[in-house]
């Protein structure tokens, strides 16, 4: 098999262009040096407490990820390839969710089956002809994105719900220019900083239409919650209410806060809080995180909801195969960013194939997330191959197969040195009156050699992400 | 401002405050438990200490005797008990977390420090020094306190704050006093007719025992500097109900108290304003003499359930969450 691609050296073992002031300046760094810039950088996030919570731990236990020093770096060339894709991308999902709630044209044309999409647990008939402000369901995407060689990208996975990360991405630039400064000065690198200020622009640009002055609030399941840094970050960067559900009812159909100067009315939620949770009357009865009556409210036009309820039927894995179907069918433009080939269990040919060739495919559950119930063929065991082809037999329908992608790999610190590992990308799409996008991502990295499981769960870490301008 | 963030506010200072007042009454009975005294006294004010907080109950689920062991136990380590020291700094910490975003990092900081060695000071548990542990709660707190003061804006979120210590201090300093003065009433005359050789009545007793009562609120030098007199018990009184230059003292914290709660005034809590100043106006108009005349603990029973209640109606006009009307 042949070496997979790395991000800075060549088959020659010479750093790429875009990588080529970098490479120099890390040869000059001495090995102490990098080791008490990373002590130094431990220490920095854990003070400051960018943490996450770890569920099932005692009382009060914080981690910090693990966060590497090299850059990921991309060239100003791929990078404007690789965001025409992704706005390509989102565009399509949200006029592809509009649509299944409406006209269901798609479904009429024969491009994407009923039963795919109305059985999909995630569909959400509340949301059956309800218009939201400006068509949008996806205000915020978070697009995972692989690469096998040069120019080469792959979509892993699309997160329409309630993507988070995007406060590593800013923290982690942040710690880059606070520890090696004269990397920044010796080349421009495209800031990403300003984050928060588009996505309360975009949050702002999807108001209810009576509404002047939005009052834009962000709404956390609490403090025991592992993205919780995040959703206090979000919203102090922001300006704006971090809100729990009990901080919140409604009345008229209208939502409210409860202030120490009395109710305060509520116009759009960007809330961190899946479906499931959010209306005790609509859905989960025993939801104790989320607000009586808000899917009224929402479904009446008085409240905005970022993302709109039932994105997620969208960003499930059944739906992903016809991704690149809906940008010809609505864009009527052929797509940028690459689909992984996907094997639908659920088709007897497609099952029997993936029976067939186990030990080279990646299976997932179709509604799996986190990188928990997925089977790695070439790493797996046999007896772990053997469960899963029980589980396949019994099931087909909740799963999919892949081929094993050989992922990109990136110079990154380990106990021994400087190794390669492999490194996928999370960039952010905020759709609003306009489609905008910080110039980078969250790239995330499998510290265990030759791993393939990025997640922060699963002992990932993540690097800063360079677009370079020219 | 959200009414939960108040809330958090609102209650980090309270059991900062409270984890700093159980200190000091823990420290001064620990300390004058080392004076020459008649044992039934000694157990009297051990089971004072529980009695000011309303804590016999749940201490006699899980102890047997009164002691100075099992209360210093009961009173500074016990997770069960709401009102130790080591539950009061764990629920200002956690406060503080949910509203890390609303205080300045520097706060944030420093109750965060407060928890993480109070975690190393517990393995120690059994090697640790009781006088020098509570001096370090008094110190943390003393450290909070100016922390708030030197580095957050001054807004709603700093009233808050200041609401919450002022309530707590003067709810405690009300209950130090009816404590230490109702110990005096009780033992002195069952201690006079088995005249025992310590005699309560010696003016060598009575210094000590309101001397620690001073202690307990940094008000001995302060004593001496004012009255310039030996202690009694009327000017120590006098000296913690109606002084406004103590800062620990009642009329003091009831006027500190009136401009912050102008300061967060809504339109529920004109309620709240009026029963302060009427507060204010009944230390104002009257002294000791008239206290005394009506009995030291009635007034203060009276006085408890009067900011009590101020306590009750503020939380429900700013913070508790209403039901939807």
């Amino acid at each position: 098999m042949n070496l997979p691609y790395d991000e800075m050296l060549n088959e020659a073992g010479k750093a790429r262009p875009h990588y080529r002031t970098f490479h120099r300046w890390l040869n000059q760094q001495s090995e102490t040096l990098m080791g008490l810039k990373r002590a130094e950088a431990e220490l920095i996030f854990r003070r400051v407490g960018i943490t996450f919570a770890v569920y099932g731990d005692d009382l009060g236990s914080e981690r910090t990820i693990p966060f590497d020093q090299i850059p990921r770096i991309f060239s100003a060339q791929e990078w404007a390839q690789l965001e025409t894709g992704l706005r390509q991308r989102v565009q399509a999902l949200n006029r592809f969710i509009y649509d299944i709630y409406h006209e269901e044209t798609i479904i009429k044309a024969g491009i994407v089956p009923a039963e795919q999409i109305f059985n999909n647990a995630q569909y959400r008939p509340e949301m059956r002809n309800v218009d939201v402000p400006r068509d949008i369901y996806a205000q915020i995407a978070g697009i995972d994105i692989v690469r096998a060689g040069a120019g080469e990208f792959y979509v892993l996975e699309d997160n329409l719900r309630v993507p988070s990360g995007v406060s590593y991405m800013v923290e982690d630039r942040k710690m880059m220019m606070r520890l090696f400064p004269d990397l920044f000065q010796e080349q421009r690198i495209a800031p990403v900083e300003h984050y928060p200020d588009l996505l309360l622009e975009c949050l702002k640009s999807v108001k209810p239409s009576d509404v002047k002055k939005p009052n834009v609030v962000v709404l956390t399941p609490g403090m025991y919650n592992s993205a919780y840094f995040e959703h206090t970050y979000l919203a102090l960067q922001m300006g704006v209410e971090l809100v729990e559900g009990k901080d919140l009812y409604v009345k008229n159909e209208q939502v409210f806060m409860r202030t120490t100067q009395g109710p305060e009315r509520v116009d759009v939620i960007y809330r961190r809080i899946d479906d499931d949770f959010l209306d005790p009357l609509a859905f989960r009865s025993d939801s104790t995180l989320g607000v009586a009556g808000l899917l009224s409210a929402y479904r009446a036009g008085n409240v905005t909801l970022a993302n709109a309820i039932g994105t997620g039927v969208a960003d499930d894995k059944s739906i992903y195969p016809y991704v690149p179907a809906m940008i010809e069918f609505y864009l009527g433009e052929k797509p940028i960013l690459n689909n992984v080939p996907t094997f639908q269990c659920r088709k007897p040919e497609d099952l029997a194939y993936t029976l067939a060739h186990l030990s080279e495919l990646v299976v997932k559950e179709t509604h799996g997330a986190g990188g928990y119930g997925m089977l790695v063929g070439p790493a797996a065991s046999k007896a772990e191959i053997e469960s899963f082809r029980v589980h396949l037999k019994t099931n087909p329908e909740k799963y999919i197969a892949q081929p094993t992608l050989a992922l990109s790999t990136c110079p990154t610190f380990v106990e021994a040195g400087i190794a390669p590992r492999h490194i996928d990308l999370r960039p952010f799409v905020l759709s609003g009156k306009t489609v905008k996008m910080v110039p980078g991502g969250l790239t995330r990295v499998a510290l265990k050699e030759g791993s393939l499981v990025v997640n922060s769960s699963q002992g990932g870490g993540t690097k800063d992400t360079w677009v370079l301008e020219t | 401002m959200l009414s939960r963030t108040a809330d958090c506010l609102y209650w980090m200072a309270r059991y900062t405050e409270r984890a700093e007042n159980t200190a000091r009454m823990l420290d001064v009975s620990h300390q004058t438990a080392l004076l020459p005294q008649p044992e039934q006294f000694l157990e009297q004010s051990w089971k004072k200490l529980l009695t000011i907080s309303k804590l016999e109950d749940d201490f006699s689920k899980k102890y047997d005797t009164i002691n100075r062991h099992n209360v210093l136990d009961f009173m500074i380590y016990e997770n069960t008990n709401p009102s130790s020291i080591v539950s009061c700094l764990y629920s200002a910490r956690e406060n503080a977390r949910v509203i890390r975003g609303r205080i300045t990092s520097e706060v944030w900081e420093t109750q965060n420090t407060t928890w993480l060695e109070l975690q190393t000071i517990l393995v120690n548990r059994e090697r640790s020094d009781h006088s020098r542990f509570l001096e370090w709660v008094k110190h943390r707190c003393h450290l909070v306190r100016g922390v708030i003061q030197g580095t957050m804006l001054k807004n709603e979120a700093l009233y808050f704050l200041g609401i919450g210590t002022l309530i707590e201090r003067a709810d405690n300093t009300a209950r130090i006093l009816e404590t230490k003065y109702e110990i005096q009433e009780n033992v002195k005359p069952a201690q006079k007719n088995k005249g025992a050789e310590v005699d309560v009545n010696d003016s060598f007793f009575n210094f000590y025992h309101w001397a620690s009562l001073l202690r307990s609120v940094s008000g001995f030098e302060i004593y001496r500097q004012i009255y310039s007199d030996q202690i009694t018990p009327k000017q120590v009184a006098e000296l913690l109900i109606f002084n406004p230059q103590m800062p620990r003292s009642l009329v003091s914290c009831v006027n500190e108290l009136i401009p912050l709660m102008a300061a967060v005034r809504n339109q529920d809590s004109k309620e709240i304003e009026r029963l302060l100043g009427k507060l204010k106006a009944s230390l104002e108009y009257s002294d000791i003499d008239e206290v005394f005349s009506q009995g030291l603990e009635e007034f203060i029973e009276d006085f408890l359930e009067r900011i009590n209640h101020i306590a009750d109606d503020f939380s429900n006009t700013f913070l508790i969450p209403l039901a939807v009307a």
